[in-house]
């Protein structure tokens, strides 16, 4: 609470203290770097405009929707980007429903093995890619096991599976566990109490966890590049792109994957306000 | 037997996700281990034959990439801590009721697909491409001057690519920052700077560690900056294991190299820990 208060009166303090033209620089530094960031997304939003004639779309030659309308030219395109949607959704699911339940067993049990579940929830978020990915071929390799769609989704679920844990363990660890003592001294069962209590509680942990791994998932380049044998992704298709001339269809899906992530965001902040009214 | 059960709760609730980080992750973790001392071929396969001069033979062939690696890693991150400390620390203590909106714009980035925010500075940065073109063009640079495939548009891609991850976990520790310590310190005649070095700037160093650990290590193992922005003098160890293990299909060698850069990043992780002192790491680590 204490926090709280003192965070209404904190603005007021130092901008009377501190010479104004200090906090100016700052705040141009801020935004320079903020404009740095999203130059590389204006371009790909402009250039998905280009009435461009070859297959290279890297001189300005004019505005047109056209491309728009033929996103089928490359019907593997599209694929590749149908394969990237449904396995980011299902590692959403997925690592998100067995982040949660290791995430509630590390914040609210106190058990053997927890300092190893916790090493390997840490090594797992450290390591770099490259060797997660390396590792996981070397074993498909030797065992025969087919690459293609189900080896992607296994690595994405690997790597995501972490990153859920940790998000759900923080909020676990700031629940009171009175409410759901409260719930089971009224007669609720076991059951009852965790669908009832615990996991409203925890949704926005687990919203934000599936969220996270979604977005982990849709952008991986090289743990999936290792996996993948025939299957192509939408980050894969891309790079394939780089080396014959990567079409302005790559620009509209990208511009609309942007679009769609950057509304679904909005709408989720404003429906957050509106509930906390 | 609810005590039983109780006791199984937790086992239960781990197991699954435990299962799947044990097959997935740890199992090819110790199997790329073996892999690492095995000798062979593709055709005829390989076999065990704790063959450790593989080691030093990958190291002779490969330290130039792995030295350039780390060397790459460390100054985006020095460049990230840089441009991100200014910017964490305006918009934590300035940013007033628009903080959550300058956060969404420096995640805005993450909406557009990695490999494809890197082709767009690989674009702005060709030859006779937006930048470069136009210097020319108004005789500001050398005709034959270029950025592109060389060592700074690498880290340049690198600094870009990971600076939000640098930038959050320092605004985050800031944020936490009791104000009042600050006036505390002023009203001890501290001045500014003072101020700062003593009060605030320990205060966000969990943040700045954090903040490290997740810029150096994807930094110095990324592939995908120094395979579209930099050149054959460039490469970095990631495009080498790629490589042995794609094109050369060298899988002892490629797993030894592996096990070398999972080896040193974490020799480095754990000395830089020991210089901030453990709590700090402790608490970076539980986030």
């Amino acid at each position: 609470m204490s926090t709280a208060t003192l965070d209404t009166t904190e603005p007021a303090a130092p901008v009377r203290r501190r010479p104004p033209r200090q906090g100016r620089l700052l705040a141009i530094w801020t935004w320079l770097v903020i404009i740095w960031l999203l130059l590389p997304i204006a371009v790909m939003i402009l250039f998905s405009f280009n009435d461009t004639k070859g297959r290279f779309n890297n001189t300005w030659q004019g505005f047109t929707f056209k491309w728009y309308g033929q996103l089928n030219a490359y019907p593997d395109l599209v694929g590749a980007l149908l394969n990237s949607l449904t396995i980011a959704l299902l590692t959403a699911v997925i690592a998100g429903a067995l982040g949660t339940l290791i995430g509630l067993a590390l914040g609210r049990y106190r058990f053997r093995g927890s300092g190893a579940t916790n090493l390997v929830t840490f090594a797992a978020i450290s390591a770099p890619e490259v060797v997660m990915g390396a590792s996981l071929l070397s074993m498909f390799l030797s065992l025969n096991v087919p690459r293609g769609y189900l080896t992607i989704l296994i690595a994405h679920v690997m790597f995501s599976v972490s990153f859920v844990t940790v998000t759900v363990r923080a909020r676990v660890l700031t629940l009171d566990p009175a409410l759901e003592e409260a719930a089971r001294d009224l007669g609720a069962s076991a059951v009852t109490t965790f669908r009832l209590v615990t996991l409203p509680m925890l949704f926005p942990a687990i919203l934000a966890g599936g969220l996270l791994s979604f977005a982990l998932s849709i952008d991986d380049y090289i743990i999936t590049s290792f996996n993948s044998g025939s299957t192509i992704t939408f980050p894969l298709w891309i790079w394939g792109s780089t080396r014959t001339g990567t079409p302005p269809q790559v620009n509209v899906l990208g511009t609309l994957i942007f679009v769609a992530g950057v509304l679904l965001a909005l709408g989720n902040v404003l429906w957050a306000r509106r509930r906390n009214r | 037997m609810n005590r039983l059960r109780a006791r199984l709760t937790p086992y239960l609730l781990v197991m699954p996700g435990g299962l799947w980080l044990a097959i997935f992750f740890v199992i090819p973790m110790v199997y790329m281990l073996s892999v690492s001392l095995m000798t062979g071929n593709v055709i005829d396969g390989f076999k065990l034959t704790f063959h450790f001069s593989t080691y030093g033979h990958a190291l002779g062939l490969y330290h130039d990439q792995l030295i350039r690696s780390l060397i790459y890693g460390l100054i985006a991150t020095a460049l990230c801590i840089g441009i991100a400390y200014p910017m964490a620390y305006w918009i934590a203590f300035r940013g007033g009721s628009r903080k959550s909106t300058f956060l969404f714009l420096i995640l805005l980035p993450f909406f557009v697909s990695f490999v494809l925010r890197t082709i767009s500075w690989q674009f702005f940065l060709s030859d006779n491409g937006l930048v470069l073109g136009t210097l020319k063009s108004w005789g500001m640079l050398p005709a034959d001057f270029s950025v592109l495939a060389t060592s700074p548009a690498v880290i340049f891609g690198l600094t870009y690519n990971f600076l939000p991850f640098m930038v959050l976990p320092i605004y985050v520790a800031l944020e936490r920052v009791d104000q009042s310590l600050v006036e505390a310190s002023y009203d001890l005649y501290a001045n500014k700077v003072q101020g700062f070095l003593r009060v605030v700037f320990p205060l966000s160093l969990p943040g700045v560690f954090a903040g490290v650990l997740m810029t150096f290590v994807p930094a110095s193992s990324d592939y995908i900056n120094a395979s579209i922005l930099g050149g054959p003098e460039n490469t970095m160890i990631g495009n080498v294991i790629q490589n042995q293990y794609f094109v050369a299909s060298n899988y002892p060698t490629a797993a030894a190299l592996s096990f070398i850069l999972m080896a040193v990043l974490l020799i480095g992780i754990f000395s830089y820990a020991r210089a901030l002192g453990t709590e700090d790491v402790l608490e970076a680590a539980a986030g």
